[in-house]
């Protein structure tokens, strides 16, 4: 933080205060932008006249978004996805974490290597599809859930933490007679829980966000997630607008914005919650044996 | 005193075999969701064939991988993935690595939390949201436009421009990727000691003479790991944010490695051919992480793996 010597409103600070203010300003402004124009009339859309504050103030284009079923059914399966997801995800992690934080566990080395290894090393797209596809896993909801069952970084994270828990706590613990399944859930887990909850959250945050494994091997829109909708809904309507009169943008503005503000809305209540740990986790992460 | 030895033995042993149990189902994910498919790159020495399968399928040597550098697709999403990659070295990269510098500055350590989380943001928002804000920014009917025609400028298609169309991969990720970047540096400098600070501004050295003394080479060892290990990187490319922010009229910048296995692979199903592109990127990315590493470890710093 640099030297205690300089006063907090030197002109440098004030310097400081604006070129930051204005990063900020930047930062937020496409955000802003797509609210004004989810709350924008079309017409002062196309006359260009929205900026950060809507104009000629409508929620029709919400309206639509909410009359849209696919958008609303996706919005009800993405929560019980992302929520179920997240809690298997974790606990998987968990199981895994906790053996392999004991350091006199045989074999420890050999499992850590076998894990750190998927962070460097992946088969690709196409083995990957074909796993699947072999499993009879396409179009199902399970490889939604499994395939990204266990992240490593999120499981190193959590066994760095395990590993720092005072080792005198275990031994009491054998010492009344506490199998390492007790270990775990009495003592190991209840001291953990802020770490717990931060790798539940970037779990939630990767499941929310991925589309990828949708587009791979789901063909049923009874398994799209919101965001999928949302790319659906705007890849028919992200061709420039030269690109043939063929394609001609029937979908106002107003409510290609809604959908953009109504996928990013959920995010936005739990990230002052997911921003409070993940920095810690992250420099968690960055440490390694 | 023997009896109490076995018995104390046995419980570890108990123990042991309770945390192995725990172990089971971790282990078998990684072995059928990460491993299985490693042994599924067989099919790009094979003639992929729906119905006789993996296994059953003819083995067809190189045959693919001849056909993969006589493509010249392949070279283009080659190519395509170098030049983003580098354009991020060069433009995006530096970004947080200035910002975090400057934010370490600033005395408000309220202003400084609230600017981190501003800036964090977008790190938490999907591809397709991102995509989708960037695409009625830069549209042509969009404000970008509107703010030039202002001055009296044409309609520019920036996302319908191949060079235009660059730049904002670039710009946005600046955009998506600044504020969680500086996290590394910003944990970097939380750990220089305030009395050598002090002791540089008593000595008389002005701001910039101690962030060149004092802060940076604090910075050095982050620095040099982060650009090796992006060098080491420059072929691998992720799949959505190329794919969600490309479009039919830049497709010749636009198709990446990723983009272009998914869709000989999974949208022709063209599953032996598009294995080979897939492992010759892994394989040549692989082995330039690995050189990347140990080129990190040479120059003294720690390395990662």
């Amino acid at each position: 933080m640099g030297t205690t010597m300089e006063k907090k409103n030197s002109p440098f600070q004030i310097f400081l205060w604006i070129f930051f203010g204005l990063i900020i300003a930047v930062m937020l402004f496409p955000i802003l932008h797509i609210f004004a124009m989810s709350f924008s009339g079309k017409d002062a859309i196309s006359r260009g006249e929205v900026g950060i504050f809507p104009v000629d103030f409508t929620t029709e284009a919400y309206a639509m978004v909410f009359r849209n079923r696919g958008i609303v059914k996706s919005l009800f399966f993405s929560l019980i996805l992302t929520l179920v997801s997240c809690c298997i995800s974790t606990f998987t992690t968990i199981l895994a974490a906790y053996p392999l934080s004991k350091s006199d566990l045989k074999g420890r080395t050999f499992f850590m290597a076998m894990i750190t290894v998927t962070m460097y090393v992946n088969a690709g797209m196409v083995p990957d599809y074909l796993l699947v596809k072999g499993l009879n896993l396409l179009n199902t909801v399970w490889v939604l859930l499994l395939p990204g069952l266990i992240s490593a970084f999120n499981l190193i994270i959590l066994r760095t933490f395990f590993a720092g828990i005072n080792k005198a706590l275990f031994e009491a613990a054998y010492m009344d007679g506490c199998g390492e399944w007790k270990c775990l859930f009495k003592v190991a887990i209840p001291l953990s829980l802020p770490s717990i909850f931060t790798i539940m959250l970037f779990y939630a945050v990767a499941r929310w966000n991925n589309i990828s494994d949708i587009l791979y091997y789901i063909n049923d829109s009874d398994l799209y997630t919101l965001q999928y909708q949302l790319k659906l809904m705007l890849d028919t309507l992200n061709l420039p607008y030269e690109y043939g009169q063929v394609v001609q943008q029937i979908t106002p503005e107003n409510v290609k914005a809604s959908t953009v503000v109504f996928s990013m809305v959920p995010m936005l209540i739990v990230y002052p919650f997911v921003q409070r740990y993940f920095t810690k986790g992250m420099m968690i992460g960055g440490v390694k044996e | 005193m023997a009896g109490k030895n076995s018995k104390k033995k046995h419980y570890r042993k108990k123990r042991t075999l309770e945390l192995y149990s725990m172990l089971i189902i971790p282990i078998l994910f990684f072995v059928v969701f990460k491993y299985l498919p490693m042994a599924g790159t067989i099919a790009a020495f094979k003639d992929y064939n729906i119905f006789q399968g993996l296994l059953g399928s003819p083995w067809a040597g190189m045959k693919h991988f001849k056909e993969v550098f006589r493509s010249h697709e392949f070279y283009v999403a080659l190519k395509n993935t170098i030049i983003l990659n580098l354009g991020e070295l060069f433009i995006t990269f530096p970004v947080p690595i200035v910002l975090a510098v400057i934010l370490n500055e600033m005395k408000s350590e309220k202003f400084k939390k609230v600017t981190q989380t501003i800036m964090y943001l977008p790190h938490f928002l999907s591809m397709v949201i991102i995509a989708g804000i960037v695409y009625q920014v830069f549209a042509t009917n969009g404000i970008v436009n509107n703010v030039l025609s202002m001055f009296g400028a044409d309609t520019v298609n920036f996302m319908g421009d191949s060079g235009k169309w660059r730049a904002i991969y670039w710009g946005s990720g600046i955009w998506m990727g600044a504020g969680y970047g500086m996290i590394v540096y910003l944990a970097a400098m939380a750990g220089v000691n305030v009395e050598l600070y002090d002791a540089a501004y008593i000595d008389g050295a002005n701001r910039w003479k101690r962030i060149w003394h004092v802060t940076l080479p604090q910075l050095k060892p982050t620095i040099v790991i982060m650009t090796i290990m992006n060098v080491g990187k420059i072929l691998s490319i992720s799949f959505e944010r190329p794919y969600l922010m490309g479009n039919v009229l830049v497709d010749d910048v636009s198709t990446v490695i990723s983009t272009y296995v998914y869709s000989v692979g999974l949208q022709a199903g063209r599953y032996d051919f598009a294995t080979a592109v897939g492992l010759f990127q892994s394989v040549v990315a692989l082995i330039m992480v690995l050189a990347a590493n140990w080129f990190a470890k040479k120059m003294g710093e720690e390395g990662i793996i």
